[in-house]
């Protein structure tokens, strides 16, 4: 017992080493490593005929530098998910693409490194293209020094109909999205911050509210809501919206496009007071390769690389070596250009205005709170526990029924 | 057998022991820890106690009921099935269990993309409907069309334990209670639902336990319009309102409530008797 017990800690220590070793080896063959956390679907990938960026960095930096370098290229769903793990620590990531709100809470609490765009572009010997991102998106609320973040993209949410279906008389606000005449034919986001903002706009209210009696009120309209609601949903919009399924959603513009491609009878508005958002690439704190990071940034910026980004993703990018350039203006068409890139916005007003900012946690907790009442309320219906209960006796009771009839048999014989 | 253990039981044993306790037990470990300790890591009863309210109580009794009925509508109709593969010639057997087995091949989520597909008020089910001039059913984001997609992903794992159980049953003791004057239905009372309980109560854990649990199922074709308790675990790790200690608190509940089940469900099972083990 003894020996065996030396000898499965042997193995054990064995194990550990083994995958120690593969850990090791799995990133041999590349000199650096740099690690991309970023939203899914949120870069050019190579997937049907488009660039693979990371690969084309690979190659840029191979060029530029005579080291191999190995991109590791990992997503997240939500702002959210990132902050858990930045916040955790223990995560090592080099780039990352947090949103305004974001941007702002991870540098309040210490989690973003300078970038040094500049004097890393001058140490590598490659321009700096920092310039051509548009002055609107400079120098905004979460980064007023423009020191910890480059803007990668931004947008605004709109509503989605299917024209088939929605009147012309009736869009224009978010009160299509309570219209009893499509009941049944409308979506809703399925995460609590985007949903009670379609229910502040409308009212009216600020979307960062402290107020408890707002939230209540939003509360309130979205149970309004919940009875002519198909259902609440994220990703699945595309599927219900291209197949004709639902007729109204509110989503990213950059996605209607998307979703047009699938369905021509797609028609899309910004109601008048809308969310909007900045997603921007930064470099948390604990970077190994800070100066890699920043060089991937600014080849982020570089004229084909941006632009193959913007048509991939569909969202308006502030680099005007993108929206500047002829041949993505005619790719993307005359009216994704208008909507996705409005003149008159007043950008850094609106996101100071619409856009979402960090709540603290009571705040947090009553949305989560009211959520989940929201989800229950009107629930799977009472009937269906009378079902239940029947079912759960009939099993019960088949089941004792049949020991008691063995045990009695056995009973007999034995 | 002298106990003792020798090298080649041990070296065969220490990849399963390193996987449980690496996969199985560290993570159980830390469900407990955030549990009892609130965001700050001090030791506090508050995330247990906030479970035992009138909300989480509804969407614990949703999960039970679409779980039980889910198990229910499973077992109707695996337990004929499962007999009659298990009374089939060899080769039939082989060729039925396959088909059974072949839905597992299918990823989960593809499985339930397509259960959209089909049940959408423009899917395949009511297109068809309406081509041949019948009213089209409101079927998505409805209890029903979550209890629809359990079934399917879940049927094969209460076919499977029954029929193995069935296949084991010993052929002369059905001759021999027909030769002693039973008919087929007292057959059916007397020899073979006896003899495949074992079967029938690891397949209600097998289909019970997933479907208690699920979220992608429930989110998919429910259409997120009511709570699982599975989302509400989702929503809490991942979520906007992210609090990984109530979200454990639920996960503890859910494992005891499972735990319970389980326990209830097998003082009904006395193993000595059967001949057909249950798979699992």
């Amino acid at each position: 017992m003894k020996i065996s017990f030396k000898f499965m800690k042997k193995l054990a220590a064995f194990v550990f080493i083994a995958v120690f070793l593969t850990l090791i080896l799995a990133g041999c063959g590349a000199d650096k490593v740099l690690y991309v956390y970023n939203w899914g679907e949120y870069i050019s990938d190579g997937s049907e005929g488009t660039l693979n960026v990371e690969k084309a960095f690979e190659k840029y930096y191979y060029e530029l530098t005579g080291e191999k370098l190995d991109i590791r290229y990992t997503t997240y769903p939500s702002n959210e998910d990132l902050y858990a793990k930045m916040s955790g620590g223990g995560a090592e990531y080099d780039v990352i693409f947090p949103s305004d709100y974001m941007v702002e809470r991870m540098i309040a609490e210490g989690l973003l490194e300078k970038l040094n765009l500049e004097a890393v572009c001058e140490k590598y010997g490659v321009e700096c293209l920092y310039s051509y991102i548009d002055d609107k998106c400079k120098g905004l609320y979460y980064d007023p020094t423009n020191e910890y973040s480059v803007p990668y993209t931004y947008g605004r949410v709109g509503i989605i109909y299917n024209k088939e279906v929605v009147d012309k008389a009736d869009i224009g606000g978010w009160d299509l999205m309570w219209n009893e005449k499509y009941a049944g034919k409308i979506l809703q986001f399925n995460n609590s911050r985007d949903a009670f903002a379609t229910a502040h706009y409308k009212l009216g209210y600020s979307v960062n509210t402290t107020n408890k009696a707002e939230w209540q009120e939003a509360y309130d309209l979205l149970l309004a809501q919940k009875s002519i609601i198909q259902g609440y949903v994220m990703d699945e919009v595309f599927n219900k919206m291209e197949s004709g399924e639902a007729a109204i959603a509110p989503y990213y513009a950059g996605d209607y496009f998307i979703m047009r491609r699938a369905n021509e009878n797609l028609g899309f508005y910004y109601p008048e007071n809308t969310n909007i958002f900045v997603d921007a690439m930064c470099i948390p704190k604990g970077s190994r390769n800070p100066e890699i990071a920043a060089l991937f940034i600014n080849f982020m910026l570089s004229e084909e690389i941006a632009i193959e980004n913007a048509k991939y993703i569909f969202y308006a990018s502030p680099n005007s070596l993108v929206y500047n350039n002829a041949e993505y203006r005619e790719f993307m068409g005359e009216e994704a250009m208008e909507v996705l890139y409005p003149e008159d916005l007043d950008f850094s007003g609106e996101l100071a205005k619409n856009g979402f900012r960090n709540l603290d946690p009571e705040t947090l907790a009553l949305i989560s709170s009211l959520w989940e009442d929201l989800k229950i309320t009107g629930g799977i219906g009472t009937g269906i526990y009378i079902v239940e209960a029947v079912v759960v006796l009939a099993i019960i009771a088949g089941i004792a029924t049949m020991t008691i009839i063995r045990k009695k048999r056995r009973a007999m014989y034995e | 057998m002298n106990g003792k253990r020798s090298f080649l039981q041990c070296a065969a044993a220490a990849p399963h022991i390193v996987w449980s306790v690496l996969f199985i037990i560290a993570p159980l470990i830390f469900v407990v820890y955030y549990s009892f300790t609130d965001s700050e890591g001090n030791f506090t009863l508050d995330n247990i106690k906030s479970i035992f309210n009138e909300k989480y109580i509804v969407i614990f009794l949703n999960s039970l009921t679409l779980a039980v009925i889910a198990t229910f509508i499973c077992l109707i109709i695996a337990y004929p099935l499962a007999y009659i593969f298990s009374r089939m010639r060899e080769r039939w057997q082989k060729v039925f269990i396959l088909l059974t087995i072949l839905p597992l091949w299918m990823n989960f989520l593809i499985t339930t993309y397509s259960w959209m597909t089909l049940l959408e008020d423009t899917g395949v089910i009511n297109t068809i409907l309406r081509k041949i001039g019948l009213h089209p059913i409101h079927m998505i984001n409805t209890p029903g069309a979550v209890v629809v997609g359990m079934v399917f992903c879940f049927l094969p794992y209460m076919i499977l334990p029954i029929y193995s159980v069935m296949a084991g049953l010993d052929e002369q003791l059905i001759e021999a209670a027909a030769d002693l004057g039973c008919n087929s239905f007292k057959i059916l009372t007397k020899v073979i639902m006896p003899l495949s309980v074992s079967g029938v109560i690891s397949g209600i854990t097998m289909v019970f336990v997933p479907s208690i649990s699920t979220f992608f199922i429930s989110q998919k074709l429910g259409g997120g319009t009511f709570r699982l308790i599975g989302d509400t675990i989702e929503g809490y790790f991942t979520g906007t309102s992210i609090n990984y200690n109530v979200g454990a608190s639920l996960s503890l509940i859910l494992m005891i409530i499972i735990l319970i089940s389980m326990a209830i469900m097998n003082r009904y099972t006395d193993t000595e008797d059967t001949k057909g083990r249950p798979m699992l």
